[in-house]
């Protein structure tokens, strides 16, 4: 079988009830134990006060009202009660820092919160006449040109509901455009380190994938790219700075290799931030590029989205550029409603996330182009502060500086009986959501700490701080202090193997239950 | 029982008439970690040498399992629909994955004996 | 800069730790001819919030929003009335500034309330399953239709005449790219179309919207039966998913596949977007859904909480072999969804829904009256398909002169269809008041 080194680690916490809490609820102080809506619901509650419909006259013809739903009822209380108490078992980029790499969890401004909920935006419909929503049209294509601005490319394809909906749309038009040309090829070359998304995406446009090792500083391995680029391969798929926090230094020459075998360059721009407003992808030779809004330009993160990932696209791939799309003309603004010519048709329906397009863009008209300047700037200052400061005693995946992320590898944790994943879950109790871990999959037991940006010199040297102190308790032989991490947060480790051999993935009521059981 | 035969993939066969017995070994399942999930082959499909047979998950992974030899699924595990962590619990034995019918047994005389397995897990580890 | 904390001082000792004469120094990887040691040229600086109001303030004031005029838009997206204690909970900053569960201790929040959200949408559906939520409806209904593909081994899906044309597109779009088919029926006007002659060996499902874009509601038990009979899924789309609280659920005629746009509850218009994807299906398909899911379990002190789980489906472990490319969904809007729902509770969407009905019955009747117009849709929810005597786009630029939003014309949706030219879609919900009412059909009278 394929030996996946990944999957290892505990996925099943070793019990300890000996440390359970002594208070008669259950409550810890300000950490509540909630139960779920459907627990405390009681039938003819509600929350929501209706006037008397019209009419008791209906028109359903021969479809039946449905029968009990099920729902639980609550007053307003209940329900701001309960979700409030949610709210505070949820580490947020609001509480403390939140160095996920790859994610850039930098600060969400409220601004950007109160712009979305101008009535002008947040209560217009999608298929008003156009006539009667020119300002939202106007900002489509102020958010377009500044996207154009910032990565020197042609055009945007503003419609791609988050990053890998985004890729999904670059790798598309790259299709469209070899078949255009009457040029069938099948396979797309991506790197080791590349995020999960890519090879999905690839592979479900039917394209067979291959994999581009990594040289021993991290980067593409030009010669490995060579060896592989060919006639049949249609692009190559490529984050940069790439995942393991490194520019790509010789992206201008693989750029051209790449096109001079008749392929076309995709770029993950996932890592945008290190170089937001200081350098121009087009300038490094691609062809595509889709930008995560919530990542570079500060729309929140709310969970796991929504996000937004418009795809900027070179001269060659703009007309194969997905509906729908806002055209600026002498008499205002027009949508393509319709995909025309050649375009590869529609990825989503209406117009795409217009919420986080005033986020965007309200976000972007704060910074301008000095504010952006100085964001990837103090985002890469960051992230080498943190790596020239923990470099001592922990273990840097690659030597050199890196841009905005600093990897290390668990090297530094060898023979401590503390595994990364235990030292991630001893930062949760320390008050800090740790970093991304265990990706990139080319490092072994990879920590990716991407600061952003948003943090202060003090915020930073605390981190750093308590990162050392940790890496030495953890060498000091302290391993039970990090196996049995967190004991300070609302849950202890939860047992992900039980929750996936036998999956429970909604309430039931307990009749229902006993009935299953007997 | 005759004696068991490994891949270099870390899976072992054993022979039953002129059927093959195939799950992962030990070493495999404890590197795995906790078994959530197994998808079998389907009765009847022909498998080749080297080539996709089945899929193990744990939580964090998902590994192909490869057809040791050529062969056609005669029969699957079923005890690993209702409970996979026999495979981490009884891997060489209770937790098999599936059968065939062999179609060429000098496939299994290419195998590994226990002791050739033994060396490369230890150069591996 | 206000967002950026790092003062000059702070700068000039950071290099030195870090051992680099300039900030320009870290980027020296940069290939020269992309390097720049300053701002990009020809855009503006920095901006007080004040500057960023007006500016934005300017943009919103150019658009006419739903709610300051009489409005009957649908057609995929509806104007209801949200709770205003759901925005204030959406907006803490614990709901506002997380992100992915993927350290589920510090996160129980976020995973109690997509457990509630899987657990409203299955209730809701009648199916036995729901994931965390994907983009919104469209992209959901390509996915699903994916789905049967995995499931049933085949490639070729049926799509109803009377599913929302960008929803068709989409899934077109979807099939034309990752290599399956998707044969469309003709428009679905009058509600009578049989899919059931267009099932076959081949087909993977058939997709159906209830209501249908031109507001049919039907009962889908004998199609579902179709369906079986060939080995084929029937997926239900549902775009107005306040129809649940009175409708009969996909779930109880036979769907096997139901996936709805979650917008009308917690979410705003925005202009289409972002709104929330709800996707459902049977217990037997789990593994095949795409999306997150949330699962219970126990801690390590025997306590119940909430993980991730069934994570190998996706695409940070499976890469090529993934159900779905989705990593991002739509968090916060599925949290607005699961608060308003809360909200509302059984008696609440009931009531609700018996409101949205009673309000287009009464619309209805009251255009019907008009010289001309013609209600074609017998049986609906709340919205309907009208029959003009003259272009419905014209009137309906008209009728937005008068200060009416009167609903989305066909040909909107349908171009370049002379049968179609002539047809109205109508929505009318909660928020349509019999002033509202008045003022349309009135001047609906007046042009027609």
């Amino acid at each position: 079988m394929a030996m996946n080194s990944t999957g290892r680690g505990e996925t099943r916490p070793a019990n300890d009830t000996a440390a359970a809490t002594a208070t008669f609820t259950g409550n810890r102080g300000l950490q509540i134990e909630e139960s779920l809506i459907f627990e405390q619901g009681q039938a003819g509650r509600t929350a929501v006060d209706l006037p008397a419909p019209m009419t008791t006259a209906t028109r359903l013809g021969k479809v039946k009202p449905r029968a009990a739903i099920g729902l639980p009822g609550l007053s307003e209380p209940q329900v701001i009660r309960h979700f409030t108490r949610l709210s505070q078992k949820n580490f947020a980029i609001d509480s403390g820092f939140y160095p996920l790499g790859s994610c850039t969890m930098k600060h969400n401004p409220r601004l950007n919160e109160a712009m979305a909920r101008l009535p002008g935006f947040a209560d217009i419909h999608p298929l008003q006449p156009v006539s009667t929503v020119q300002g939202a049209l106007e900002l489509i294509d102020d958010l377009a040109e500044w996207l154009l601005a910032l990565t020197g490319m042609a055009a945007v394809a503003m419609s791609p509901g988050a990053g890998a909906h985004g890729e999904q749309c670059g790798m598309i038009a790259i299709r469209a455009a070899l078949e255009a040309r009457g040029d069938k090829r099948s396979k797309v070359l991506v790197p080791e380190s590349a995020h999960g998304t890519n090879p999905a995406t690839a592979a479900a446009l039917g394209y067979a994938v291959e994999s581009i090792p990594a040289t021993a500083e991290g980067r593409v391995d030009l010669e490995a790219l060579k060896a592989k680029l060919g006639p049949d391969v249609a692009a190559l798929m490529l984050t940069n700075p790439n995942t393991c926090g490194l520019f790509e230094g010789d992206i201008v020459e693989i750029a051209r290799l790449v096109h001079a075998a008749g392929a076309l360059f995709y770029c993950d721009g996932a890592n945008f931030n290190a170089i937001v407003g200081r350098v121009r992808p087009a300038d490094l030779g691609i062809d595509a590029m889709h930008i995560n809004l919530h990542k570079t330009f500060s729309t929140p993160h709310g969970g796991g989205g929504p996000g937004a990932g418009p795809v900027v696209l070179s001269e060659a791939l703009a007309p194969f550029a997905p509906a729908n799309a806002v055209v600026r003309g002498p008499d205002g603004f027009r949508l393509i409603e319709h995909p025309e010519g050649q375009s590869f048709g529609r990825l989503k329906a209406f117009q795409g996330q217009m919420g986080m397009f005033v986020r965007a863009l309200t976000y972007i008209l704060s910074h301008g182009a000095d504010g952006l300047f100085q964001a990837s700037s103090d985002a890469v200052l960051n992230a080498n502060y943190i790596m020239a400061s923990l470099k001592d005693v922990m273990s840097p995946a690659f030597d050199g500086p890196c841009m905005h992320e600093a990897l290390f590898d668990d090297s530094f944790l060898k023979d401590t009986g503390v595994s990364t994943l235990d030292f991630a879950k001893a930062m949760l109790d320390e008050g800090y959501h740790p970093m991304t871990v265990y990706f990139p999959l080319v490092v072994h037991g990879a920590m990716l700490i991407e600061p952003t940006e948003s943090e202060s010199k003090e915020s930073l040297d605390l981190f750093i701080g308590t990162m050392r102190h940790l890496a030495e308790r953890a060498r000091s032989g302290d391993a039970a202090h990090f196996t049995g991490a967190p004991r300070l947060t609302p849950r202890r480790r939860l047992d992900e193997t039980s929750a996936a051999r036998k999956p429970v993935l909604r309430w039931r009521p307990t009749e229902v239950l006993d009935e299953a059981a007997e | 029982m005759s004696a068991l035969k490994f891949t270099k993939d870390h899976e072992w066969v054993r022979i039953e008439g002129d059927m093959a017995v195939v799950g992962i070994t030990d070493f495999a399942q404890q590197q795995l970690g906790d078994v959530v999930f197994v998808e079998l082959p389907e009765i009847g499909k022909t498998l080749e040498s080297g080539k996709d047979a089945a899929v193990v998950e744990s939580v964090k992974a998902a590994s192909e399992v490869y057809a040791p030899i050529d062969g056609t699924v005669t029969e699957v595990n079923p005890a690993l629909v209702d409970d996979p962590s026999t495979v981490n619990s009884d891997p060489e034995g209770a937790g098999w994955f599936f059968k065939v019918k062999i179609s060429d047994p000098s496939q299994f005389d290419a195998l590994m004996d226990e002791a050739a397995y033994k060396t490369l897990i230890a150069e591996e580890h | 800069m206000r967002y950026l904390p790092l003062t000059s001082d702070d700068r000039v000792a950071m290099l030195a730790r870090i051992g680099a004469p300039s900030v320009d120094a870290l980027f020296a990887d940069v290939p020269e001819s992309a390097r720049r040691s300053g701002p990009i040229t020809g855009l503006p600086d920095h901006e007080g919030e004040l500057g960023v109001e007006r500016q934005l303030k300017a943009l919103a004031a150019r658009n006419v929003p739903a709610g300051s005029v009489p409005s009957f838009l649908g057609a995929g997206a509806y104007r209801h009335h949200v709770p205003a204690a759901v925005d204030h909970l959406i907006q803490r900053g614990e709901f506002l500034t997380s992100y992915t569960p993927y350290q589920p201790e510090v996160s129980q929040g976020t995973l109690q309330y997509l457990f509630e959200f899987q657990t409203q949408v299955a209730l809701l559906t009648g199916m036995d399953v729901a994931n965390a939520s994907m983009y919104d409806g469209s992209t959901a209904c390509a996915e699903a239709v994916m789905m049967a593909n995995r499931v049933t081994r085949r490639s070729h899906a049926v799509l109803s005449g009377g599913l929302h044309p960008h929803y068709a597109e989409v899934t077109r779009t979807q099939a034309r790219w990752t290599n399956f088919t998707a044969a469309d029926a003709p428009p679905d006007v009058d509600g009578a179309e049989d899919l059931a002659a267009l099932i076959d060996s081949n087909t993977s499902c058939v997709v159906v919207q209830n209501p249908s874009v031109f507001g049919h509601v039907k009962d889908l038990s004998a199609l579902a039966e179709a369906c079986h009979a060939k080995g084929a899924l029937l997926i239900v789309v549902v775009t107005e998913v306040i129809s649940l609280g009175l409708l009969t659920p996909p779930g109880e005629m036979g769907a096997d596949i139901v996936v709805a746009e979650g917008q009308s509850i917690g979410n705003a218009l925005n202009f289409g977007g972002p709104y929330v994807g709800l996707f459902a299906t049977r217990e037997k398909f789990l593994r095949q859904m795409p999306g997150r899911l949330c699962g219970e379990t126990t801690d390590a002190e025997g306590r119940r909480g909430w993980v991730l789980t069934l994570s190998t489906r996706e695409q940070h472990i499976r890469r090529e072999k993934a159900t779905s490319n989705i990593c991002t969904n739509s968090g916060l809007c599925a949290l607005a969804f699961t608060i308003h729902l809360s909200l509302l509770g059984e008696a609440g969407l009931t009531g609700l829904a018996r409101l949205n009905h009673a309000t287009a019955v009464t619309l209805a009747d009251r255009l019907a009256k008009a010289p001309g117009v013609t209600v074609v849709t017998d049986a609906f929810f709340n919205e309907f398909t009208v029959r003009l005597p003259c272009d419905a786009a014209s009137v309906v630029e008209a009728l937005a002169g008068q200060g009416i939003l009167a609903g989305v014309p066909v040909s909107r949706l349908i171009p370049g269809v002379p049968e179609l030219a002539n047809l109205l879609l109508v929505a009318a919900t909660e928020t349509n008041t019999q002033a509202d009412i008045d003022a349309f059909a009135t001047a609906l009278g007046g042009i027609v």
